[in-house]
């Protein structure tokens, strides 16, 4: 059973439709800790020593929050400068995180066609989170291709729905083992549906062992 | 066996009621019940501990309802009133019509002469302002539809007590011979005036309350707020009420009437909260005083005498008049539920028939044999009224239909403020005013009545008073809001607030200010989480200005800042665990001191309490200074 460590970051998440519809969907997974940077941090004032315990305390960090200006919003990234240090993190003594999985679940108001060579936004999203991407890989993490939800600022109720669904199935594949990582690792980015890449329940299941 | 004095009678009233009421309410009686039984009680068919002077006791007691109508006004606003005129005049005045003309046909029937049973059935219509808006009250009920055109009836019923008195005489029996006007009667300013000087008197009256209200009463209450002396406030609103009652008898209306209109008057004052505690205890035990008069009033042996005839007219009584309000609720498109509350509430006959059948007996309207045994059944339907109201709400509306009241409930707490500020000084108006800017309302409490006057000519909805009492806290609606703001300027009241508050309404969460790190150590040890010493942040802002303007970046001063005050925080709550004890506690604060200074300083940098390495390059440059630029930073 993996543990999972949603590190959520939204500065307006009273105004966001597709984030509470997510957030609503894991907020109590079993297993997984659900952490909303923007309500502990408003002043950004982060606590490092805490973090830092939680990082220790989770395998899989989820990354979730909305792509703004094909980046993080400024409290992860302050979170990054702050929490991940340096001889704690990543350098010749850094090895705290070393073999831990990051997840980015990702939303982007722009639909995924604007996310190509000469497409609008000129990249893939892939590319434009290279930083970020590279940021885990020195911390010794495996970075697995995002969870993206395109075009989410024209989006209806019954598709939030169905990726938010996704998301949570995504994530409780996650916690049990059950997705097919081989696969996952070929793509450029996970999208829902996702049934080519999650095994039924059964089998070498950690989730039955629980009551 | 009876007499014995004032204490004496005390002594009864206050035993009978402390021993039953608690009991009544227990078996989910009402309070109404548990005073009336303990009425009959003491009254002379039972123990017979109070005997003739009853009587003077009830007409005592009736002032429990005078001001029970002006707590009423209290709640309701001018616009309020004036929302409710359709049902008062259309429902109110169809009812009394109705059920005269039902109750009095019933009585022709029965062969009574057309004038006594036109008088008997106007009599009878009115029902009982006491114990309908006490139950109703007490239920929670006086918000819903069928609670407030309950209300708007008996207001009207209160209206038209008073030409149905001036009615009586009318009805005399010719040659009987009445014996004269009632001496009561004589005494008002208004008797032997013509008709339309006797209307311009009651109007001139009224104005005159109106004006007081407006512009006379805000400078007195504020000239005895000042002196601080709570009994001197207490005076003057019983004095207030009494003076209105008087005017009002004295140009022969209704004083409950005159009351209730002071009520509104005064519903927008600020000084609303503090009227409304200080007049309520008086009100509930001269209305329980009331009950009891009642209870220990009906005639048993008359009853003995005669039950089939007693019970039967009683019996017919409460079903002609349930029937009429059934029609009427049905007709004013009450909602089937709403139209029973409605009808059981006021299916009684009410305290005005006391009055009413003495004066027509005087005017030989009525022999005294009828109005004996008319006031017996009165007094009956006044007993079963909390029982029929109980029957309805277990066994008649569980059967039937859809229930109006929870979605009425969440209109009440709509107007209901979710948050209480207790002082409202430049420390409590900012918070209020942040507040408000969200669209948040708050219901504010202040104990200095000239800041009180400032602020409201400003338009911010201020109440004088002493937050710390329970019982005005409770008027503010504590009990349903969710945040208490604790921003008093006095230390032992904030302390005095908080114990009231964690005591009553277990349900607010309290914020509080403390005005230093004394007062903060005991608001934490009285078990407020959520503590705020006012000068941290405005001296923390300070202390980042001088820091830049010696020439540190701004950044550095505001990281500084932040981890200045989350440091200080953990060590205050830390601290005042152990502020009891001396030696441990100097050591302690020495020790926190010392670290955040460390901290401060850099000197930390490898205990990883350090909070900025994040930024800073030292271990890099240590690690990779060496090598070739192929640093990640």
């Amino acid at each position: 059973m993996q543990r999972i460590l949603i590190l959520f970051a939204h500065p307006a998440f009273e105004k966001s439709r597709v984030h509470r519809r997510l957030a609503a969907e894991v907020e109590r997974l079993p297993g997984a800790t659900f952490h909303d940077l923007y309500e502990q941090y408003p002043d950004f004032d982060v606590d490092v020593g805490r973090e830092q315990g939680l990082l220790v305390e989770h395998d899989l960090i989820v990354l979730q929050h909305p792509v703004f200006w094909y980046s993080v919003p400024p409290l992860l990234k302050q979170w990054f400068d702050l929490v991940l240090q340096h001889g704690w993190a990543y350098g010749s003594e850094g090895t705290a995180l070393a073999g831990k999985r990051v997840l980015p679940a990702l939303s982007t108001g722009g639909r995924k066609e604007a996310y190509r060579h000469g497409g609008h936004n000129r990249f893939t999203l892939r590319e434009l989170l290279a930083p970020i991407e590279q940021t885990f890989v020195l911390c010794g993490m495996e970075y697995l291709p995002p969870f993206v939800i395109h075009g989410a600022h024209g989006m209806g109720a019954p598709e939030i729905e169905r990726h938010a669904r996704a998301y949570r199935k995504l994530l409780e594949a996650l916690s049990g083992g059950r997705l097919d990582l081989v696969a996952a690792r070929r793509l450029p980015q996970i999208e829902a549906p996702l049934d080519d890449l999650i095994r039924p329940a059964g089998g070498n299941d950690a989730e039955r062992s629980e009551p | 066996m009876h007499g014995g004095g004032f204490f004496y009678q005390a002594l009864i009233y206050l035993a009978a009621a402390v021993v039953t009421v608690p009991i009544a309410k227990r078996l989910g009686l009402g309070s109404v019940l548990g005073y009336l039984l303990a009425g009959v009680a003491i009254g002379p068919f039972a123990l017979g501990l109070v005997g003739a002077e009853g009587q003077d006791v009830l007409h005592f007691a009736e002032f429990g309802v005078v001001l029970m109508l002006f707590l009423i006004g209290l709640e309701l606003e001018p616009s309020r009133v004036w929302h409710l005129r359709g049902p008062i005049l259309g429902l109110g005045g169809l009812q009394v019509g109705l059920t005269t003309c039902v109750l009095a046909a019933i009585a022709l029937g029965l062969g009574v002469d057309w004038r006594v049973a036109l008088a008997v059935g106007v009599t009878l219509a009115l029902s009982s302002t006491a114990i309908v808006l006490q139950t109703l009250d007490e239920k929670g009920l006086l918000a819903t539809r069928g609670g407030q055109s309950s209300f708007a009836v008996l207001l009207f019923q209160d209206i038209a007590v008073i030409p149905i008195l001036a009615l009586m005489p009318l009805l005399a029996v010719p040659g009987a011979g009445g014996r004269g006007a009632e001496p009561g009667h004589d005494d008002t300013w208004v008797a032997g005036l013509p008709g339309w000087a006797e209307t311009l008197v009651v109007l001139a009256a009224v104005l005159v309350i109106i004006l007081a209200g407006r512009f006379l009463l805000q400078p007195v209450f504020r000239v005895i707020a000042r002196t601080g002396l709570r009994e001197l406030f207490t005076a003057t609103a019983l004095l207030l009420v009494i003076a209105t009652a008087v005017l009002m008898t004295k140009v022969g209306v209704s004083p409950a009437l005159g009351t209730f209109l002071a009520g509104v008057v005064l519903a927008r004052s600020e000084y609303r909260h503090e009227l409304e505690s200080d007049i309520e205890p008086f009100k509930g035990l001269l209305l329980g005083l009331f009950f009891m008069a009642i209870g220990a009033g009906i005639d048993f042996a008359l009853i003995a005498r005669s039950p089939g005839l007693v019970f039967a007219l009683t019996g017919a009584l409460i079903v002609a008049k349930l029937l009429v309000l059934l029609v009427l609720g049905r007709l004013f498109k009450l909602g089937f539920d709403q139209t029973l509350l409605f009808g059981f509430s006021l299916a009684q006959a009410g305290e005005f028939a006391f009055v009413l059948l003495s004066f027509a007996v005087r005017y030989d309207v009525v022999g005294e044999n009828l109005a004996a045994t008319l006031i017996a059944v009165v007094a009956l339907t006044m007993a079963a009224t909390p029982v029929l109201m109980l029957l309805n709400e277990r066994l008649v509306q569980p059967r039937f239909g859809t229930r109006e009241r929870t979605e009425r409930e969440a209109d009440e707490i709509d107007e209901q403020s979710p948050v209480i500020i207790a002082g409202f000084g430049s420390f409590g108006a900012i918070v209020g005013r942040l507040l408000r800017a969200n669209r948040v309302t708050a219901t504010v409490l202040d104990l200095d009545s000239d800041r009180v006057d400032l602020l409201r000519k400003l338009g911010l909805k201020v109440f004088y008073g002493d937050a710390s009492r329970h019982d005005l806290l409770h008027a503010a609606g504590a009990g349903k809001a969710r945040l208490l703001v604790l921003a008093l300027d006095r230390v032992e009241k904030n302390l005095e607030l908080v114990e009231t508050a964690k005591k009553h309404f277990p349900q607010l969460t309290i914020l509080a200010r403390a005005r230093s790190r004394a007062e903060a150590y005991e608001l934490l040890e009285a078990g407020v989480e959520h503590v705020f010493r006012d000068k941290l942040d405005s001296s923390l802002r300070l202390g980042v200005e001088a820091l830049r303007l010696l020439g540190f970046r701004a950044h550095q001063a505001h990281r500084a800042a932040q981890t200045f005050r989350s440091h200080d925080e953990k060590a205050v709550r830390e601290l005042a665990t152990m502020r009891h004890d001396h030696t441990l506690y100097l050591s302690t604060a020495r020790e926190r001191i010392e670290g955040l200074e460390a901290l401060l300083r850099g000197d930390l940098a490898d205990s990883g309490e350090m909070r900025d390495a994040g930024w800073d390059p030292e271990s890099l440059r240590q690690e990779y200074g060496a090598r070739k630029a192929d640093e990640p930073k």
